[in-house]
Order: C-alpha cells, then structure tokens, then sequence
C-alpha cells in the first residue's frame, strides 16, 4: 500500500497538451502511472499522446473515471484550474505550478477544506508511490517500492534523501511543496503514514520559515509511533533573506533551522546533520527494529 | 517586495487610509523646499526597509524648512543596519496623543489570512507579543469574505480601542484589507495608528509587503535594492536566484532545499559559504556560466563547489554547461579549484564527459559530504 497514491488512481493532468504537461505526462505513463485523461479547455475531443483531452475536470471525471489530478498549468490560470477540479469533486488534486499569487492559492485552498478535495502544493514535486503510481515530477527511477515513507519541502533534498536509501525503498514520497501556504502539510503525511500498514519507518525533510517543523514535533509527540528521521535545511541561512523558495525565509527569531532541529529533537526524534547522516540514522533505526 | 514607508502610505491614501501630508526628498534642499510647503513643523524620516530607524537617529523633528534640511543632510547617506539611505520622508509633524497597533498579514500555520491589532502599539510589534501577549489581538480573516466593516468593527473592539474612536479605526482596517486584497500584498502594517491631539486618527508608519508572484496583474514600482550588494544585482539582472553571504566558498546547486543544505554541510567541513545560487531545474550552458561568473567575480571566493542532484535536469547536460561555461569564462575560470559532485540522472555520464574534459581547475568528488569537505580545505588553504 501507500499514502494518498495507488496502483488503482485514474489520473487526469489539467494542461496536458502544453510543454510541460506533455513532457511531463510521458514520463508518468513511462513510470506506470493510470493517465485516464488530459484536459485542456477547448481542446475536448482530441487525443494527445495517446490519451483523450476534455475540456472540463468533470467531463474528463465522468468519462474515465479519474480520481487525481495533476495541475501543470501557468500562475496566472492555476486558480481557476484547481476551483474546477475542486468543483468537479475530485479526490486528489497535485498542484505542481510555481509562482502561483499567495491569494489565489488561499482562495483555492480554503474552497478546498470545505470539499471532498485534498491538495498538495502548490509549487511541489508532487507524490510518487514507487512501482505504483507517480503524479508530478519526481524522478520514478531513483528508487523501488520498499517501506520507508517521505515527507519534504523540498524537490532535489527529496531525490538526494530517496537516492540514499534507494536499496530499501519507499513507500510514498510526498513533496508538499516550498510555499508559504499549502494544502497538505507534514502533519497530514505523517498521519497518513502512521496509519498505513505498509511504511514501518518515516523521514521527514523540513527547511527554514514559519512553524510547520515544531508543529509537526508536537503532533509526532502525541500521535506517531513510527519511528521519525528528519533533516531540517538552512542552517546558515542569514535573517530576513529568502532563500529560494518564497516560504523559506528567518524572521526575527521565528523560522530558524537551530529551533526546529531542537523542538523535534526534543520529541525523541533523530535529526541528521547532512542528508547522508540522516540516511545513516534511517538505517541504524531499520536495522534495530 | 518590501516598499518603503513613502510608497506604502502612497498606496494607503490610495484606498482612503488617512496618512501625514508630506513628500520624498532625495536632497537636503529638496527637503527644506517641501518643509517650506507643508508650513509648520515636519518629521524627516530615513526610507529604508528595515525596522530601529529611530534609534539609529534616521528620523528627526524639524520646526521649520532650515531644520528640516540640516536633519535631511544628516539622515541622507546614513547606513542604518546596512542599509544605505537614499531617500526621506518630509511630512506634517504630528504628535500623537495614542498609539494603537494594526496589521494583516498571511498565516502559513492556519492557511488563512489574519488580522492583528492592539491598544497598545509604538513599541516593536515583537516586543508587545512577548511583554503583554493579551494585548494583541488576532482575528483569523477567512479568504473568500474579506474584511467589511462589520469585521472591523469586531477586530478593532476586542483589541479595545477607545469607543470614541472605534468607528474611524474600523474604516481605516476596511481601508487597509482592500491594499492588502486589491495590491496582492501579503503584509499590511500600521504603528502606530495613532489619535492626534485634536482626536483624528491616521497611519503614522506603513509597513507593505507585496507578492512577486502576482507581479503580472498590477503596475508595480521596480524593486529598489536601496544600492544592495552589487553581485546580487547582477545575478538578478541575469535571472539568477542569488543571495550574497559572507564566506569563502562559492556554491551552486540545483533547488532551494539542496542548495540551502549544501550551504549547512560546507559549515560543518568548516568554511563558510560565499553564497546561496540555486540554478533550478534546467541548469543550461548559459545559466551554469552566468552563475559561474557572478561567483567568481566575488573577491571573497577561494573555491566553488558545484553540486548537482540530477532528477529531471540530465547530470551530462550539466557537465556540459560547465564545460561551456568554463569556455565561456576562459581565464577566469581558472582562477580558483571548483569541485563537482554530481549525482543522480546520467551522473556517470556526466562524469565522464568533466574527465575528459580535463579542465585544470576541476576535480571531481563523488558525494556531497565529500565534496564539501574538499571545497572547505581548498578555500581554508588559500585564505
């Protein structure tokens, strides 16, 4: 099993027939993803790279019975992209866009929690369910299905972290994505993955700004039973400046990796130094388990 | 995008937030001139964007146009927490009889947009929070209703603002969501909000912060980097997602998170990194090389670590835009050791094609940790 993703999701990618989607759409077909659909407005009827495009969620919904949706289309149409597929009832939306307004993404989101909708992102890698089914952009090929589930900000530190412990295998790797508001967070991951019988182990990645990491302390402290590896990212990042992804960012004293390494320390969680120390922590954990 | 203090109570008297009368000056004679006009006694106010401008003396009373352009000479050019001033604020001087607190800003932990505000304002925000917490109020404002003035009214009450006032406060906050909802902003802040001597109530500070990323729907001023540091200017002028800091290794790398964990991983191999440089998925010749450049013109640089995850970026298109970008570069490429770790999609290609490439200043080393550590003795070896 796996978190949120299976070998049985139906997925539909809004903005199928442009670059990205297409690109990006082979390379989940490649991976063994069920691509039921694309929709692109306008373009209903067609058949793109093999798969019928409709013109609205719902229509594509009602024709194959997709469940999950992959969002790849531009800022500026991200918004009405996503409230269509939260309209159309959808499961899963994965919201893979950067550089969406923090206002629309607000709008959506709080449309959202009053569905039957989750989102990840936006601005994320998206979810992949390794030898099942992969929905966004991280690479299907680093790794097989294994045991261990994932949770990070982060696209690259996410591959590095899969390619570590690429001989046990994953899960679910889920990025969340490195905004400053998002629809999944590390709380809900790792309730899904204490709930699911198929992780024995869970990693978390966090990076500097806001709370989410002590949050998610204080929730692991309460709930997970699992045993939890993290690494938090930004040591040295200096206050006040953004560093790459618009939620990561030191503010006064809130936000610091140095705080965020202690409160989930605290909880009795180990947190590697380096990626490569964190996987050797995972490691130990297994081996003692 | 942080504005200063003059743009933000611009936009605040564009949607009818009462400000101090006044206007910017970038000379002392441009400040007694506008002094002269407002007739009266004024405030001279640094415009930087940063927080302790008064105690750093960046702003001054003046009873008249001579006072007002001694205090602009004194003010202009002052470096206030490294920020060079360039500009003041001359405004109407007015003497506050009670200083309340307002503000909205996004709350990441909730995923709603939050209202804060309190009898109590002046002091440093930070400052209230910890001294008297029960003097802050927060409202969570729900995104797809907004701020009206019935929710306004409720803010300003339960923060316990004067009744006599309560009314005029509320429309300022109505006033202050419609910046926040109609300029994109994601902070909107006023302290103090102030009540003069003879009972009016207006935003004596402004404080705005705008979203980038809605930067195609609104005509915005240009980012004024306030003469910020002139390697960050010109990777932003070539697209770069750059940030100057204050060691000797220069770093490049692919995504935020890595970037920002390579960074860490440089400080434990003990050197302190040069820079923050993510060049994103698609790490092209041309990109490898604008980074390479900006990097190797910093004076501070002893040695650069590339480090490279390949996921959907290919690790031998990375080989080859630092293959070009060396060319590109010629002899300033080989001013200093650049050590490569690459990793992950078509490494091993990648690797292949930077031995036989055979660039002098290069050398390869497999892991991360490794290569760091690499990185921190080259640059500890020449400094």
């Amino acid at each position: 099993m796996s978190i949120f993703l299976s070998k049985d999701s139906r997925v539909v990618v809004q903005g199928m027939t442009g670059a990205e989607g297409g690109r990006h759409t082979a390379r989940m077909v490649t991976a063994g993803t069920n691509v039921v659909a694309g929709v692109t407005p306008g373009k209903g009827g067609q058949v793109h790279q093999g798969i019928p495009v409709f013109s609205s969620v719902a229509e594509a919904m009602d024709s194959t019975g997709a469940d999950v949706s992959v969002v790849f289309v531009p800022p500026r149409f991200t918004k009405g992209a996503v409230l269509e597929a939260v309209d159309a009832g959808i499961g899963l939306c994965v919201v893979i866009t950067e550089g969406v307004p923090v206002h629309d993404s607000l709008e959506f989101l709080t449309l959202a929690r009053q569905s039957r909708t989750r989102i990840i992102g936006p601005n994320c890698p998206g979810l992949i369910s390794p030898g099942a089914s992969n929905a966004g952009i991280i690479p299907a090929d680093i790794t097989a299905p294994g045991r261990i589930g994932l949770v990070s900000k982060s696209g690259t530190l996410t591959y590095q972290l899969m390619y570590e412990l690429r001989d046990i295998g994953f899960s679910t790797a889920v990025g969340i994505g490195g905004d400053p508001v998002i629809g999944t967070t590390h709380i809900d991951c790792l309730q899904a993955f204490q709930d699911d019988p198929d992780t024995d182990a869970i990693v978390m990645i966090g990076e500097i700004g806001g709370d989410a990491e002590e949050r998610a302390a204080a929730y692991i402290e309460q709930h997970v039973t699992k045993p939890v590896v993290a690494y938090v990212a930004g040591f040295t990042a200096p206050e006040g400046k953004t560093m790459g992804h618009a939620g990561a960012i030191i503010s006064g004293s809130a936000g610091t990796a140095q705080a965020k390494k202690e409160a989930l320390e605290k909880v009795g969680v180990s947190v590697g130094r380096t990626p490569s120390e964190t996987a050797r922590l995972m490691r130990a954990l297994l081996e003692a388990a | 995008m942080d504005l200063f203090e003059h743009q933000a109570k611009e936009l605040f008297a564009r949607y009818g937030v009462p400000v101090p009368e006044g206007a910017v000056a970038a000379t002392p004679e441009e400040a007694r001139a506008i002094a002269a006009e407002l007739a009266g006694p004024v405030v001279v106010k640094a415009q930087v964007k940063t927080g302790g401008r008064g105690k750093a003396g960046g702003i001054k009373p003046a009873p008249g146009p001579a006072a007002a352009e001694d205090a602009a000479r004194a003010i202009l050019g002052m470096d206030i927490k490294g920020h060079l001033t360039r500009r003041v604020l001359v405004e109407v001087a007015n003497v506050p009889a009670e200083e309340y607190y307002a503000a909205f800003l996004v709350d990441r932990a909730a995923g709603s947009f939050l209202a804060m505000c309190s009898a109590s304002g002046g002091m440093e925000i930070e400052e209230l929070a910890a001294t008297d917490p029960g003097a802050l109020v927060k409202v969570p404002i729900d995104p797809l209703r907004g701020v009206d003035h019935e929710t306004a009214t409720f803010i300003v009450t339960e923060a316990g603002l004067p009744a006599d006032v309560a009314g005029e406060a509320a429309e300022i906050l109505v006033g202050l969501w419609k910046v926040m909802a109609g300029e994109d902003a994601v902070l909107v802040e006023v302290n103090p909000l102030a009540r003069t001597a003879d009972g009016r109530v207006l935003a004596l500070d402004g404080k705005v912060t705008l979203d980038e990323n809605a930067d195609y729907r609104h005509n915005r001023p240009a980012d004024d980097t306030e003469g910020g540091d002139d390697l960050e200017s010109r990777a932003k002028a070539k697209g770069l997602n750059y940030v100057k800091l204050d060691g000797s290794v220069g770093v490049i790398g692919n995504g935020a998170g890595l970037v920002m964990s390579t960074l860490d991983v440089v400080a434990q191999a003990g050197a302190k990194p040069a820079n923050f440089l993510d060049i994103g998925g698609g790490a092209s010749a041309q990109v490898m090389a604008d980074g390479l450049g900006v990097i190797l013109s910093d004076p501070d640089v002893k040695s650069v670590l590339v480090n490279v995850f390949g996921g959907i970026t290919a690790c031998d298109a990375v080989a080859d835009g630092i293959v070009a970008a060396l060319a590109t570069l010629g002899e300033q490429g080989a001013t200093h050791p650049i050590v490569v770790r690459l990793d992950g999609n078509n490494a091993e290609a990648g690797r292949r094609i930077l031995d036989q490439a055979a660039h002098p200043a290069v050398r390869q080393v497999p892991t991360m940790d490794g290569a760091a550590e690499e990185a921190a003795r080259l640059a500890n070896a020449a400094a």
